[in-house]
């Protein structure tokens, strides 16, 4: 029987696009189930520890503020990612500037205003015991690629929190990282380098834009295009299986660097993956930014 | 078999043959369920390859895979045996592109029909949707080319033919495939466990509906 949470806070306005989101779907590739979950896996696991929760409850994700809740009951929240103008708006009409990366309590009737960040996109909001919506195949997280999960946020949704279980953390400041407009990430070339005109020199040579069509599914890059070698141009490769940080190319030339929301099988080479560890900083890369394929 | 890395965290194995594949993944799936193969995060199939991935900070297995895999035939032909589940699909032969289908092929619908549902074919991957199955075992005459153009959208539970391959959309979607006819059958229920009807090494046949 599902318990029913009397404790419960209100989206205003969710912004560009808020999701409900937490560590993803993972180990059902097979089936055909994307990874999801987080694209700024840190930064959401952050949210969950400021507001004292296990780090994997859902938390919204949101691109590019404009955010707006309302605590209908008392509950702590906090913002991760990218560092943002973070208001707390009484009944009274008094307005605090609380900041992002820290433990905020809010009353019942407070509203919370996220801002659009300077630099990245994707903010974190963390609240006490969780969003407490059902989860589909273990996880609550919104999958746009697939559809699995809940449809983004709309204003004036509901979310039931779960029961709050630990102590939020100090508002001991935390380290906070920017997003630069310019970034280098490495890439471990393989498996699929072979089909490609000496892709090491051509990664290392290359500065390409992050186009705007980007999302969770995956980043586009516009550049001088990728030649293939001669005798793999008019091959055709079997579907292949895809991950996250798979750098897949089209015959266009025109690296797509699949994310968290990214098919698990496609039939285009994959030059090479993104290091593992660069992938919450490709989550804050904004459309128009310039962004390396470090060969490493 | 090749193995390709794939990352830090995963290595892609290229085998010789669909078949290969399937047996393949199906020896390392039961070897990540009976602890004899750990810390595996992704086990993916596709159609000549086989990801496999560990989390982050790990290294993938390889050794242990090709312990594995070492006498692993690679003509293996698909296991027929009762171990491997068996879904029937009923299916109403009225797809778009009957009529393409038979042109291209030489005969008439009936034999469309009668090839497409005497088939015993496998499921050799999944993906494009959750819960979308690729197929092989498709008969000779029916292994054509994809539509031109895609599709915007076509309904759930249609049957199409592509390449080496037939399956079942398991929901609306945009779609390439040639279409043969429409099943009523559930492909995926998120809330079902397991959700999928279909799971790569599944054996699938199709039951013509009059």
């Amino acid at each position: 029987m599902r318990r029913v949470s009397t404790r419960t806070l209100t989206v205003l306005r969710p912004g560009p696009l808020a999701l409900v989101t937490d560590l993803g779907r993972p180990g059902q590739a097979y089936l055909g189930i994307p990874r999801g979950g987080a694209l700024d896996l840190p930064a959401f696991r952050l949210a969950n520890r400021l507001v004292g929760n296990p780090e994997g409850l859902a938390a919204f994700e949101l691109l590019l503020g404009g955010f707006e809740l309302r605590a209908d009951t008392g509950c702590t929240v906090a913002v991760t990612g990218p560092p943002t103008a973070v208001t707390v708006l009484r009944e009274d009409g008094t307005r605090r500037a609380v900041g992002s990366h820290r433990a905020v309590y809010l009353w019942a009737g407070d509203r919370l205003l996220v801002a659009a960040p300077d630099s990245g996109l994707r903010n974190y909001v963390g609240c006490s015991g969780g969003l407490d919506i059902p989860a589909v195949l273990g996880s609550r997280a919104a999958d746009l690629l697939s559809g699995l999960g809940p449809q983004p946020v709309r204003a004036g949704e509901r979310f039931p929190l779960g029961p709050a279980s630990g102590s939020p953390a100090d508002a001991a400041p935390v380290p906070v990282s920017v997003s630069p407009d310019e970034l280098s990430v490495p890439v471990l070339l393989g498996p699929r380098d072979d089909w490609f005109d000496q892709p090491a020199t051509a990664l290392r040579a290359t500065w390409w834009t992050v186009g705007s069509a980007s999302n969770r599914i995956g980043l586009r890059l516009r550049g001088r295009p990728l030649r293939r070698c001669p005798d793999r141009a008019q091959v055709e490769l079997p579907s292949e299986p895809m991950r996250p940080g798979a750098v897949q190319v089209p015959p266009s030339g025109q690296p797509v660097i699949f994310l968290a929301d990214g098919p698990t099988t496609g039939g285009y080479p994959v030059v090479g993956v993104v290091d593992e560890r660069q992938l919450p900083a490709l989550g804050q890369v904004r459309p128009g930014s310039a962004l390396r394929l470090l060969p490493v | 078999m090749r193995t390709l890395r794939y990352g830090r965290t995963g290595v892609l194995l290229e085998l010789d043959s669909s078949a290969a594949v399937t047996a393949a993944y199906r020896r390392l799936r039961a070897a990540c369920t009976g602890g004899r193969l750990a810390g595996v995060v992704e086990l993916v199939p596709a159609a000549r390859t086989v990801l496999v991935s560990v989390a982050i900070g790990a290294s993938p297995p390889v050794e242990r895979l090709r312990e594995l895999l070492a006498d692993l035939s690679t003509d293996e032909e698909p296991v027929t045996g009762s171990e491997a589940p068996m879904v029937t699909l009923p299916v109403r032969y009225d797809g778009e592109d009957l009529a393409l289908v038979a042109r291209t092929a030489g005969c008439g619908i009936d034999d469309v029909v009668r090839l497409h549902s005497s088939g015993e074919y496998t499921v050799a991957f999944c993906g494009f949707a959750p819960g979308f199955g690729y197929l092989v075992g498709l008969p000779q005459p029916l292994r054509q080319p994809r539509l031109a153009d895609s599709r915007p959208s076509i309904p759930a539970g249609s049957v199409g033919v592509a390449g080496e391959f037939t399956g079942v959309y398991p929901r609306r979607s945009p779609g390439g495939w040639r279409l043969i006819g429409r099943t009523e059958q559930v492909m995926f229920d998120p809330s079902a466990d397991p959700p999928a009807l279909l799971t790569p090494g599944y054996r699938v046949r199709f039951e013509p509906l009059v």
